[in-house]
């Protein structure tokens, strides 16, 4: 059924999602596939982080449903979306501020079996991120943008996802370490962890990407091969500034 | 100076002190967690005076205890902790969490009526009239001391397992996992979620714990001063909450030090200042405002900390 023969891990089918009576997100169908990472494209306010939510479990559509790994999970909580393989880099990072580097590692093993987070989990997230090693006794909210971009990627690999959802990971971060946080993506999509990426950084974002999807006022408007959407007319003018 | 005067406030400051510490503890970390000022939560101390009460009477009375005193104290708190801990939840899961998403003048005034519904329905099921301990027949008026300094068994007793259960709080919450738990859902609620932490078991737990605490209190204050009423938890509730004030609401150390500030001030109002044991909630009060218009997030609250 699918282009490279990956399995479907992630499929939202028909998605109608609302805050109070206002429209969000509108007949939405999206999917990503095992070991796939995904795009997901849009201006402000287009409905980006609400589609992540909804994948979540943080808002219920009113319509449609969530399906990963072949299940229906759609009425479930998020707590047990998340057991099931989910994770994410939220918008603005959300890190916990008061809390230790170490403990914010801690929250995102937070479902594992021992939730303190086995050693080698630590030990792979400070393989990826040295620096968090050397400051895992310090507070989070001390820490530099980029710092904290670590973290909360660290915190998302705490538990193995399956499905990574990262909410504009380069937003708020120099040049040079927008470089360097795709880079680090790509090594952890490598490993096999799928992912889908929202980004107004489009450029970027379907460079590293397989396939993507533009959002518009909470509606699809284009999706497709990251290389065919690159070179879209309308993309191009819309988000690409060239 | 009259030493052992003032050693005898000191003593009945730091016990009553203790009692309003473990009331604001419960206040403070409600507040932490919702943003809600439990208006409940002396009732539920109250609540707690009673069971300790049922509890020494199913084991056979002040004066024929079926066990041998100490078992039937320790029974007494154990008794009246899990009771005021069930009570909290319940009033969490039936009056507040429906509210969770309304305006934040809803579960004020829920809590309000939470408040009354547990005096009146004290009133009702257990009477008007006082009820005593009698802790003297239970524990008898033996005192020890230390040089000039003289504590009751009841103070002793008071004091040292406020200490054993603040030392016990400080370690959950920093330590443990459902602790941490707590932590990231008051910083935090929809960040928690994301990490997969199941937000509404951790308000649960929070209203155990709190509710035991205030659970705990009352049973001191009761064994110590003997009588406990429907409306004991009027006044108690509001020196918990002006404790937690004084401390910086959100802030458990700051319970803690607010709570044996107010009871220090109390005690030693009473004693020392004009009128004092007719005007002692004038003085504590008016520290209360002193210190606010000083600090005005508490001695060891912090101003609105950003959300990175
Ligand atoms: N909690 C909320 N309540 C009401 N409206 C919201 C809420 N969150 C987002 N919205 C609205 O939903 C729309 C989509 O928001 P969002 O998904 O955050 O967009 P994006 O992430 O693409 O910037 C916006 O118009 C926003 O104002
Ligand atoms: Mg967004």
């Amino acid at each position: 059924m699918s282009v490279n023969g990956a399995a479907s891990l992630l499929a939202l089918v028909g998605i109608d999602t609302y805050y109070g009576q206002i429209h969000i997100l509108e007949k939405l169908n999206l999917e990503v596939r095992e070991g796939e990472l995904v795009s997901l494209l849009g201006g402000n306010a287009s409905g980006k982080s609400t589609t992540l939510k909804t994948i979540l479990g943080l808002v219920q559509p009113r319509n449609g449903t969530v399906e990963f790994r072949g299940e229906n999970v759609t009425g479930r909580t998020t707590s047990y979306r998340i057991k099931r393989g989910m994770a994410i880099v939220p918008e603005n990072r959300r890190l916990f501020g008061p809390m230790t580097v170490l403990e914010n590692l801690e929250m995102g093993a937070y479902l594992n079996r021992d939730g303190r987070g086995r050693k080698e989990d630590f030990e792979r997230v400070y393989t990826l991120f040295p620096l968090l090693k050397e400051r895992r006794n310090q507070l989070a909210g001390t820490l530099s943008g980029g710092e904290q971009q670590m973290v909360a990627m660290g915190r998302a690999l705490m538990s193995h996802p399956k499905l990574l959802l990262m909410d504009e990971p380069s937003m708020g971060l120099a040049p040079i370490l927008v470089e360097r946080s795709f880079e680090i993506i790509q090594q952890v999509h490598q490993s096999g962890v799928a992912m889908l990426i929202v980004e107004q950084n489009a450029n970027m974002a379907l460079s590293i990407a397989d396939r993507g999807y533009v959002l518009s006022t909470g509606r699809l408007v284009l999706e497709g091969p990251a290389g065919q959407l690159l070179e879209h007319e309308d993309l191009r003018k819309a988000y690409l500034g060239r | 100076m009259n030493w052992s005067l003032f050693w005898d406030l000191t003593v009945s400051g730091l016990t009553l002190g203790s009692v309003y510490a473990l009331i604001a503890l419960g206040y403070t970390m409600v507040y932490g967690i919702l943003k809600l000022l439990n208006f409940a939560h002396g009732d539920v101390y109250m609540i707690g005076a009673f069971m300790g009460w049922f509890a020494l009477h199913w084991l056979g009375g002040p004066v024929n205890p079926s066990a041998t005193a100490w078992l039937v104290v320790v029974l007494m708190f154990l008794f009246a902790m899990v009771a005021c801990g069930g009570l909290g939840v319940a009033i969490e899961r039936f009056a507040y969490r429906p509210l969770r998403n309304a305006p934040r003048i809803a579960p004020l005034i829920s809590a309000l009526g939470v408040s009354f519904f547990l005096q009146n329905s004290a009133l009702l099921l257990f009477g008007a009239s006082f009820r005593d301990y009698d802790t003297f027949h239970l524990i008898g008026a033996k005192t020890y001391n230390y040089k000039d300094i003289f504590l009751s068994v009841p103070q002793l007793l008071t004091i040292v397992s406020a200490i054993g259960l603040m030392i016990g709080l400080t370690l959950l919450v920093a330590r443990t996992k459902i602790g941490k738990a707590m932590r990231a859902t008051s910083f935090d609620r929809e960040a928690a979620s994301m990490m997969g932490i199941d937000v509404d078991r951790v308000i649960a737990s929070t209203f155990f714990i709190g509710s035991a605490l205030a659970g705990a209190a009352g049973v001191m204050f009761a064994l110590v001063f003997g009588q406990i009423y429907h409306f004991m938890g009027f006044l108690a509730g509001l020196k918990g909450f002006t404790a937690a004030v004084i401390g910086g609401i959100g802030s458990i150390p700051g319970a803690m030090l607010g709570g044996l500030l107010v009871g220090l001030a109390e005690s030693y109002a009473t004693g020392y200042l004009p009128q004092g044991s007719t005007f002692q909630n004038l003085y504590v009060f008016a520290l209360l405002i002193l210190i606010i218009l000083i600090r005005p997030s508490g001695l060891l609250g912090k101003a609105d900390v950003k959300k990175v």
